[in-house]
């Protein structure tokens, strides 16, 4: 177990919040250049955060070891962001600047995250638009030549910049463009296939890692001055999300149990528009774009369990339930807001489609209104993709749409530098915090990635470095005890899953967590649910222990073997997640305890006894973790209630 | 919905090195296949039921399952990603293949993508490509404002279709000659497109091309089966912006600036024929 700091300490600089990255930037310590090349950095994860740190540390002149569990950096999942990426440019002359997208996110963030970050991120995030536009990423520009951009939710002005429905694409594969020049170079050594197993600590600070090659079983460790995990976010937890499949908690949960602090678990994003399940064997969830909510009018049947087709239920045994309930924002109704109605609904019995665990988005007044061309030209290539793979057409039938996990807010702790608790470890991007609260505004999670790796860790970590350096700052050897032991436990825990000969595949006890975590620890919860989930959790790990099938072959391809790996820490994080929703007893954001909310079924915030990040230390197998709060200072913004009426 | 699937099962190198042998096709037979199943969805019930049962399970490579990442890709029936155009096998569903009785699945072939396991290739070959100078050589910081240089919409446009590859290798497995001409003319075509890749445009696909031979890819000989069978529709004009980027670098004065790129492998002897 790490020495856990007395008290935490988030290291937010002093002075004006105007001031205080600027001035931190003055103060930090630096490496100088010739010493850089005498510092080697472990990064795990090659997405957004990851892949621009990697570029940037090496441009520098650090040596950058890189690992994926992909078979390229490429495929990270922030290659599947659609809608774009904000910044205070304001080059629409609408009044923007870097306080109002402070403004928009602490808000948006229901006053949750932490104010300075906030602000820095809000700060550096034109300087990312002119590095990606530097590096030939081709954003929608207009007929004069200049870029382009459009609005989203959460905000009046229009800063969002965006490449078609493929902005995290093409961010990403700019970063990649960055990696592989310095890979050229022989700054950076990327590893495809290899998955962070273990984070290994020598005298409490972070020494390096072991990696499981996953193609042949091998376990090495790695070294180095400080380690970066930036390894994204854990919505796979529901099963059903609309992350990657081999997206996971591994790195940051194994992290966690060596002492890392876990905050704000309980803070996930609910995505309202996706395609819902068609049946038990659904693997995964695609996301329909917000902007489908500004021309389709979402309905359930009046009468339960009404199995005729929607085109046979005629308009007085329609129930437009957001018209109805949002006179004044109708389907345009904040994420979490519709996403809840829409569970409401199925749950009542006014679910349709074959599961009956979806409501309809009709297009028929649109068309009727605009013609199919104008329609065609605003959602056709949505419209294509949701015919691919349902088989309806929307031209002629509503859509069908449920919400879907989406985004975690919550990760481990950092500091205003992005170091975790424990001394040398480094977090950055959907992986840590600290900057989106208990909600996350659309286009602002490329923006959070790229601002960590391409403007914050270079600083910090240097300074970092150059403090160490100091007091004599030896690279840990690998070859150390400590390493030899971390590599026997994984060795040990890996012959542990592989010998196991029960009845259930590790997909089959997963989708039995994700309905128990989607049922109760989703987009509505309460105590009583919140006890269940818990009690539920349980049974899961006994069957895990006893009762798992895993194919027998450690030293190729595995993939249950993999997924049983990350399985085993999704059942511990999720009973984290239920134990932290259950102790915040306030609704804010996407946590949303159906105990407390106004008259109007709106959140309501507790600032007196919540206004804090729930930060959560391990303390040992069937020990109850234990909570550091870190209580939320706004200096320039009053928390006020969010209001949609 | 009941379907045959005949499977190329390959031992890992591990695995050979022990004593397995190399591959072969093997016969499946799955009875209870929904037609709003993903191809894929097919795949994982296929898993399932080898795993409860004691056999191996198939390994292949997948992730996002929404068409985007670039790691799935199988031949099925002779058609790289299955026989719907324009769309990554993920994004394939049983509705569309219910023409089909039988499905004859295997990985990628290419000396340059050998195989893993099974339908998994290593595609690596792909990123050493793209290190070869797949990129603007600028550094985090000191670029100038974004709307410094404005480009034309239609230019923008261009390079952002040319930019929209997802590395899948679906032009590889398609070529009769498993060129990576095309994967390589999408690159080549987003950067020199734009006004910020022109210092390098020269340098850039010399080495690029080299990298690509040194690889083991074959060479273009215009068949197009890789436009045919691109899912992101990248067309063979990018190839042909290729060539003319080609020939512009070999015979311009400034090649001289980049001796040692102007002399190497095959395209030393002979013009590419890309």
């Amino acid at each position: 177990m790490s020495k856990l700091m007395s008290k935490l300490n988030s290291n937010i600089p002093p002075g004006e919040l105007k001031d205080k990255w600027n001035d931190q930037c003055f103060n930090f310590k630096l490496v100088n250049p010739a010493n850089k090349r005498k510092f080697d950095i472990i990064i795990v994860g090659s997405g957004l955060a990851g892949s621009s740190a990697a570029a940037s540390l090496a441009e520098l002149g650090y040596n950058v070891t890189v690992f994926t569990h992909n078979d390229s950096p490429r495929r990270a999942h922030s290659i599947a962001a659609q809608g774009g990426i904000n910044a205070a440019k304001n080059y629409q002359n609408d009044g923007d600047n870097v306080h109002r997208l402070y403004y928009d996110t602490i808000k948006g963030g229901d006053f949750r995250s932490r104010e300075a970050n906030v602000y820095r991120l809000a700060e550096v995030s034109a300087k990312i638009i002119d590095q990606c536009v530097a590096q030939g990423i081709p954003f929608a520009r207009d007929y004069g030549g200049l870029l382009d951009n459009r609005s989203f939710g959460g905000a009046q002005v229009s800063r969002t910049f965006y490449a078609k429905g493929q902005t995290g694409q093409q961010l990403l594969l700019g970063a990649y463009g960055a990696l592989n020049r310095q890979i050229k170079k022989k700054k950076v050594t990327a590893y495809s296939y290899h998955e962070m197993l273990e984070l290994v600590l020598i005298d409490g600070k972070a020494a390096g890692v072991v990696v499981r090659d996953l193609r042949n079983g091998q376990i090495k460790s790695y070294s180095a001055h400080a380690v970066i995990l930036a390894t994204g976010g854990y919505s796979n937890i529901y099963y059903l999300s609309t992350s990657a499949k081999n997206c996971n908690a591994t790195a940051i949960w194994r992290a966690y149990k060596k002492g890392a602090l876990f905050a704000n678990p309980c803070f996930t994003q609910i995505h309202p528009t996706c395609i819902p399940a068609s049946g038990e064997y659904q693997s995964k969830l695609t996301l329909m774009s917000e902007s489908l909510r500004n021309d389709g009018r979402v309905w359930v049947p009046k009468k339960k369990n009404d199995r005729r087709r929607p085109g046979e239920i005629p308009e007085g045994e329609r129930d437009y339930f957001l018209e109805r309930k949002y006179p004044s924002f109708g389907n345009l109704v904040p994420r979490d807001v519709a996403a809840r109605n829409i569970k409401e609904m199925c749950d009542e019995g006014h679910g349709v489609g074959a599961t009956g665990m979806a409501v309809y988005m009709d297009f028929q007044e649109a068309l009727a209104r605009l013609g199919e061309d104008e329609v065609e030209s605003r959602y056709g290539n949505l419209f294509e993709m949701y015919e691919l793979i349902t088989g309806d057409d929307p031209y002629t039938t509503p859509m069908m749409i449920y919400p879907a996990a989406h985004y975690t807010m919550g990760g481990l702790w950092v500091d205003y530098n992005l170091m975790s608790n424990i001394d040398g470890l480094f977090v950055l991007g959907e992986a840590n915090f600290s900057d989106h609260g208990a909600n996350r505004l659309g286009a602002s999670a490329l923006m959070q990635g790229l601002a960590d790796g391409y403007f914050v860790i270079p600083y910090t970590l240097g300074n970092y470095l150059s403090i160490k350096s100091k007091s004599g700052f030896q690279k840990p050897d690998a070859e150390s005890p400590e390493f030899k032991k971390a590599e026997k436990d994984i060795q040990d825990k890996i012959q542990g899953l592989l010998s196991k000969k029960g009845q259930n595949s590790p997909d089959e006890i997963h989708r039995r967590l994700g309905k128990v975590m989607r049922d109760y620890v989703g987009m509505a919860r309460n105590a009583g649910g919140l006890k269940k989930a818990l009690k539920e959790i349980e049974v899961l790990k006994n069957e895990f222990n006893d009762n798992l099938k895993v194919f027998e072959s450690g030293e190729s391809l595995n993939e249950s073997l993999e997924k049983a790996g990350r399985l085993g820490d999704f059942l511990e994080l999720a009973e984290l997640m239920a134990l932290d929703a259950l102790h915040r007893e306030e609704s804010c954001g996407g946590h949303f305890r159906t105990e407390y909310q106004t008259p109007e079924g709106e959140a309501l915030r507790n600032d007196k006894k919540f206004s804090y990040v729930a930060a959560w230390e391990y303390t040992g197998p069937k020990k109850a973790p234990k909570l550091h709060p870190e209580k939320l200072v706004f200096t320039d913004i009053k928390p006020s209630t969010r209001s949609y009426k | 919905m009941k379907i045959t699937l005949k499977i190329w099962r390959q031992a890992s190198q591990e695995a050979q090195k022990k004593g397995a042998k190399k591959g072969a096709f093997e016969t499946y037979h799955l009875d209870d296949v929904h037609e709003d199943m993903s191809f894929l969805e097919m795949l994982d019930v296929l898993n399932e039921k080898l795993l409860h049962e004691g056999f191996e399970p198939v390994a292949f490579s997948h992730d996002c399952r929404e068409g985007i990442c670039g790691s799935c890709g199988v031949v099925i029936n002779g058609r790289a990603h299955g026989p719907l155009q324009g769309v990554t096998t993920c994004q394939l569903h049983m509705r569309h293949l219910k023409n089909f009785t039988t499905l004859v699945i295997e990985p990628w072939r290419a000396k340059a993508f050998p195989v893993i396991q099974d339908l998994v290739v290593d595609r690596s070959a792909f990123d050493r490509i793209l290190q070869a100078g797949g990129y603007i050589s600028v550094n985090t910081g000191g670029v100038p404002d974004a709307n410094g240089l404005p480009i034309g919409k239609h230019v923008a446009d261009e390079a952002f279709v040319a930019a929209s590859c997802i590395g899948c290798g679906a032009c590889v497995a398609a070529c009769p000659n498993a060129s990576a001409t095309l994967f390589v003319s999408a690159k080549v075509s987003h950067l020199a497109l734009l006004p910020q890749g022109q210092p390098e445009k020269h340098h850039r696909v010399e080495s690029i091309l080299t990298a690509m031979d040194n690889e083991g890819f074959g060479n273009c000989s215009n068949a197009g089966a890789c436009e045919y069978e691109c899912p992101k529709g990248l067309s063979l004009k990018n190839i042909a912006r290729l060539n003319r980027e080609y020939f512009e670098a070999v015979f311009s004065a400034s090649l001289e600036e980049h001796p040692t790129h102007a002399h190497h492998g095959k395209g030393d002897e002979t013009m590419h024929t890309h």
